[in-house]
């Protein structure tokens, strides 16, 4: 048991190495010129030179990788070229953000998906059904910028009566949070709501045709007591993997609903930074964000060899 | 049953005119399957409007006389620069520059049928090529490519691909079109080869496969002769459903500002134009969305119905058990 997760945990280490290894490489062919967006369009070459000096930028790009991977082994992810913040304060102020989002959003479509997965596979075939697979399927063809605009339009109030959109969250989060939260929260969940319904009623189906549940049903437990204790118990497992997976790899895809709603998160953070060509920053969101995957896969195999002992074999 | 008998049968059904029997191809049989599945053929007539409305796009710019990435501001926008709705002038409204919503949304077609079959078609490739060696040839080179596709999965897409774009800022219409079709491959290839490697483990292990080595086969023809064509209905699946996430991907990407470049329309970064005047202007979020949920709605459907028609002992997840 040991070995195996010490096993992964080094392998989660190469992964993170490995990505942060390709961005660099990516950035530094990158012809977006952060001395030029310092210096601003009319500096003269000599400014940008002197820039480019400040910034450590005119030594050899293995002295800097070398330099970088030695300051990240410290813990430290550097500062921002553009304002000299560090970049870990700057994602430590943004996170927050985009934690909520995706954690609430979360529960919406995990419970959700969940209900809506057994109600259909309870009534296979029936009315109730029927619709709900049309919705699924509409889910699952919606982008999530599309849902989010779409929600806008309907939902958010006209800036002419009331100066404010009451839903387009702005930076401080305590202000009306909830009304701020819940539109960007169903923009986000009704996607992975689909996809989770669908793996529900799958799951269910499943197991609600095994033999342990007929035996359930002969010796005269409730349907509600087979259905639920019996049946959904073991039907959530799937599920739940699934769900670790994607909490992980959605902190890296909040960008299109941060846009949409103006919510100052990790995606609109990166998003501007890449405009800007500040390095330091996109490297330390996509090695955070990779650092969720990455975590979120862990998890989910250790909890699943904790769980079946045939896991650890392979 | 002998060989024989099955042999003798069928001369004995051949020979009564009235009981004809003739061999039908697994194509036919998955087609007369699908003939009778009404969401699918729906979705396949939708789709193929879809495709005549993007084809006739030079058609519809010369019947409204309104070039893609022409502005009309003195028939487009009214006195106080709004612009006009629906009108026999302009099919599907203006947007705020007073260019033709429909000749663009025409043209925005083009674009998410071009990228969403193209990417889908590289991807799977890529995938089948990757996941079929990677199965079959095992070894060091297995776990080289079962890495690579782990670590593919493992990176952040979206901020991946927006890093991509902006690092080979690329300022041509058919470049950028490259570059997002290659793009989006990349992130969808990882996905689809370990669903093949899987297959194509378990198939290494069959007797037929076993069968073709001891008469002498090497690697390299069991492949291509005996575990490719044991996919092809698998693949087929599998590339019409990425066809709707290519799609979504292209116009997240264009909406983002890193797809195909402007001034060519594509759907997502005629959402992103109009997203600050559509609360006054509703047919700038509606036609793009409308047509683009159809689009991909369509090929889900199609999807699901090649499923069925090519598997029918395949659990329908979704309709029915």
């Amino acid at each position: 048991m040991l070995r195996f997760v010490i096993r992964r945990l080094l392998y989660a280490a190469l992964v993170l190495l490995l990505v942060a290894t390709l961005v660099f490489v990516f950035l530094h062919v990158s012809p977006v010129a952060v001395e030029r967006v310092i210096g601003g369009p009319r500096a003269s070459t000599e400014t940008l030179a002197q820039i480019r000096a400040n910034l450590g930028l005119d030594r050899p790009a293995i002295v800097q990788y070398g330099e970088w991977l030695a300051r990240l082994a410290r813990g430290d992810l550097g500062e921002s070229y553009v304002n000299g913040t560090p970049v870990a304060t700057l994602i430590a102020g943004r996170l927050p953000t985009t934690l909520w989002l995706v954690f609430g959003a979360g529960v919406l479509w995990f419970l959700g998906g969940v209900a809506t997965g057994v109600f259909s596979a309870t009534r296979a075939r029936g009315l109730g059904d029927r619709v709900i697979t049309v919705v699924v399927l509409v889910g699952l063809s919606t982008p999530a910028f599309v849902m989010a605009l779409v929600l806008l339009y309907l939902f958010s109030t006209k800036p002419a009566e009331y100066g404010v959109h009451l839903f387009e969250a702005g930076p401080p989060l305590q202000e009306h949070f909830l009304q701020r939260m819940i539109l960007p929260w169903i923009a986000l969940a009704f996607l992975l709501m689909a996809t989770y319904t669908r793996l529900t009623r799958g799951a269910m189906l499943d197991v609600l045709s095994e033999d342990y549940i007929r035996t359930a049903r002969a010796k005269g437990l409730g349907e509600r007591r087979v259905v639920y204790r019996h049946g959904l118990r073991s039907a959530l497992t799937p599920v739940v993997t699934q769900f670790g997976i994607d909490l992980g790899a959605l902190i890296g895809s909040t960008i299109v609903t941060e846009k949409v709603f103006g919510l100052q998160g990790v995606g609109q953070l990166v998003y501007q930074s890449i405009a800007l060509g500040d390095t330091p920053v996109i490297i330390g969101v996509t090695l955070m964000v990779t650092f969720f995957v990455v975590l979120a896969n862990l998890l989910v195999d250790v909890g699943y060899s904790f769980l079946d002992p045939r896991v650890r074999l392979a | 049953m002998s060989f024989s008998d099955l042999e003798a049968e069928a001369v004995h059904a051949d020979a009564g005119p009235a009981l004809t029997v003739r061999g039908r191809s697994p194509f036919q049989l998955a087609w007369n399957r699908f003939r009778r599945d009404r969401l699918a053929l729906a979705s396949l007539v939708i789709l193929a409007l879809m495709v005549v409305f993007a084809a006739l796009a030079p058609l519809w710019e010369s019947l409204t006389g309104h070039a893609y990435d022409a502005t009309f501001p003195r028939t487009a926008l009214d006195p106080s620069g709004q612009p006009v709705g629906p009108s026999a002038e302009f099919w599907l409204g203006a947007d705020q520059l007073g260019r033709d919503v429909f000749v663009r949304a025409s043209y925005g077609a083009r674009i998410s049928l071009i990228v969403g079959v193209a990417a889908a078609v590289v991807a799977s490739l890529a995938g089948v090529v990757v996941g079929t060696l990677s199965g079959f040839v095992g070894g060091w080179l297995d776990t080289l490519l079962a890495r690579l596709m782990d670590l593919t999965l493992a990176l952040p897409y979206l901020l991946v691909a927006i890093m991509l774009a902006t690092t080979f800022q690329i300022s041509s219409v058919p470049a950028s079109l490259l570059m997002t079709i290659l793009v989006i491959a990349f992130f969808s290839f990882a996905a689809f080869g370990r669903i093949i490697r899987g297959q194509v483990l378990a198939m290494k292990e069959k007797e037929f496969v076993e069968a073709a080595r001891s008469l002498g086969a090497g690697s390299g023809r069991i492949m291509v002769v005996d575990v490719l064509p044991n996919l092809v209905a698998q693949v087929t699946v599998l590339t019409s459903l990425l066809i709707p996430t290519s799609i979504v991907f292209e116009a997240t990407l264009s909406f983002l500002g890193v797809g195909v470049r402007l001034p060519m329309p594509s759907w997502g970064s005629m959402l992103a134009e109009g997203s600050d005047v559509f609360q006054t202007a509703w047919w700038l979020l509606a036609v793009p969305a409308v047509l683009l949920l159809l689009t991909t709605l369509s090929f889900n459907l199609l999807g699901d119905g090649i499923r069925d028609a090519l598997d029918p002992r395949a659990d329908r997840v979704v309709r029915t058990k």
